[in-house]
């Protein structure tokens, strides 16, 4: 074991740290804006709303990052179609393929689980809520939204977990995230354990910080 | 007496074990890299390295076992005996020689840009800057690009077919590459005229070793020193020079012209 490797590599480490970051960070707030209406318009009643979001749910659930990320990356090049386009300014670069499977991904989920706790909204608190008079708008603000969101937290910090996880499978498009890091330093120096512990270590202070902030608003909204 | 017998038999083992003749060999190979080596559709791997490798265990009279295994994780696996040598094209160069032992050289061959038709190319920090390359991750084009210009942005590959894919993509503005492989793999192939070569070949043993050997660990002295005789062997009775002849038409040996 030689840990000067890591200390001499220590900028490569902070770089794959940060893009592991705002990568994960953006594909978690742009999967929300998609997950929040796509979980409310599953249940709706109207056919063509209703299937092509569950067709985007079932894909996207139904098979996994690793694969959704190749499609996106190495077939978007196989079209000519897309390449004259202008879509291809931001498809050939390899963090905005990325950034799509991420944030598709995880929508889909969020979106399971947004539709999910709307399922299981108590009629009874939003009955008494209109008894009291108020608008939809009130209604929604004042009763359903908090309650939506506690009941929400625990699966969702579940679901920001798994992605920072997996974002790892950035690095085989050439991304230089954490685990990217540890690749170019196991390359550089034939250390995997130091190389790969270190990544290991990193993406464990992530998750960790992860749980803290999730708990500390789970407490916040228990009053 | 009992002693001095004792003392011979300790004498006779050590001895044996010094001048160990290694009789099963497991060689690990990448097979993604033609016409050194590559994948036949039916699992086996062909190509110059697997037959040179085939014939220095015949010299060897030893038993060989090709184990294909990703270019990354060669190196690693030797050092938990997953295999007992690399013949995968792999350079001699000072950072590898701080972990692992090398043979004589086998093979040497140049490196080389490739890029559009008709794109310029001058070998600075500064006309590189913001270029997209394109290498394999851990190769010794790595470390040229990643010490010569580190104003460009060096994309680093797990095989050279993926840096294909991103070339022919349009993602990449150069690719560095070794000049068979890439030649073989990439501009003979379909969709290859695209390309060409642009700058010198590179062979700076600062950046590119001394060429390829077999790769050993640092214990196996013994194995070293077997490979090198094979080599001089079939180097000496013409098995190379058939082997080289029927995948090149030049010199495998120093990289140069026949």
């Amino acid at each position: 074991m030689n840990f000067t490797i890591i200390i001499n590599e220590y900028q490569l480490y902070l770089t794959g740290l940060w893009t592991t970051l705002w990568l994960v960070s953006f594909s978690l707030l742009l999967g929300l804006c998609i997950a929040i209406p796509a979980g409310i318009f599953k249940s709706s009643k109207n056919k063509f709303i209703r299937l092509p979001i569950s067709a985007y749910i079932y894909f996207f659930r139904g098979t996994p990052l690793l694969i959704q990320l190749f499609i996106i990356y190495y077939g978007s090049a196989q079209s000519e179609f897309l390449r004259s386009s202008w879509i291809w300014d931001y498809l050939q670069n390899a963090w905005f393929c990325a950034l799509l499977a991420f944030t598709l991904n995880t929508g889909a989920y969020t979106a399971e689980i947004v539709r999910g706790v709307i399922a299981a909204m108590p009629k009874g608190e939003i009955e008494a809520a209109k008894a009291y008079g108020m608008s939809p708008l009130q209604i929604l603000r004042r009763i359903s939204l908090p309650n939506s969101i506690r009941r929400a937290l625990p699966a969702y910090s579940n679901e920001v977990i798994f992605m920072i996880h997996s974002s790892a499978i950035a690095g085989i498009i050439t991304i230089m995230d954490i685990t990217g890091a540890a690749r170019v330093v196991n390359g550089r120096y034939y250390a995997p354990v130091e190389a790969f512990s270190t990544a290991a270590m990193l993406y464990l202070c992530l998750t960790f910080t992860t749980i803290f902030i999730f708990k500390q608003w789970e407490k916040h909204l228990q009053i | 007496m009992r002693k001095i017998s004792l003392l011979i038999s300790i004498l006779i083992l050590s001895f044996n074990v010094s001048a160990r003749q290694w009789k099963n060999i497991r060689i690990e190979v990448e097979g993604l890299y033609p016409p050194f080596s590559k994948s036949e559709p039916d699992g086996t791997v062909s190509g110059f390295e697997i037959d040179i490798a085939h014939a220095l265990c015949t010299k060897m009279k030893a038993k060989c076992t090709l184990i294909k295994i990703d270019w990354d994780a060669l190196i690693p696996s030797l050092l938990v005996h997953k295999g007992d040598a690399i013949m995968a094209s792999m350079d001699i160069t000072k950072q590898r020689k701080m972990k692992v032992a090398f043979s004589d050289k086998y093979l040497q061959i140049p490196a080389s840009f490739v890029a559009l038709k008709g794109t310029g190319y001058k070998g600075t920090n500064t006309f590189m800057k913001d270029k997209k390359i394109g290498v394999q991750r851990s190769s010794t084009m790595d470390l040229y690009v990643s010490e010569n210009f580190p104003s460009a942005i060096i994309k680093r590959y797990n095989s050279v077919d993926e840096m294909y894919l991103d070339l022919k993509a349009a993602r990449l503005n150069y690719i560095l590459g070794n000049y068979i492989a890439t030649k073989t793999g990439l501009l003979e192939k379909k969709g290859g005229n695209k390309f060409a070569f642009v700058g010198p070949k590179l062979s700076n043993p600062k950046w590119f070793g001394e060429g390829v050997g077999v790769v050993v660990r640092k214990g196996d002295k013994d194995l070293v020193i077997q490979f090198n005789a094979a080599i001089k062997a079939i180097r000496a009775d013409g098995t190379y020079k058939k082997i080289q002849d029927h995948y090149f038409t030049f010199d495998a040996y120093s990289g140069k012209k026949q």
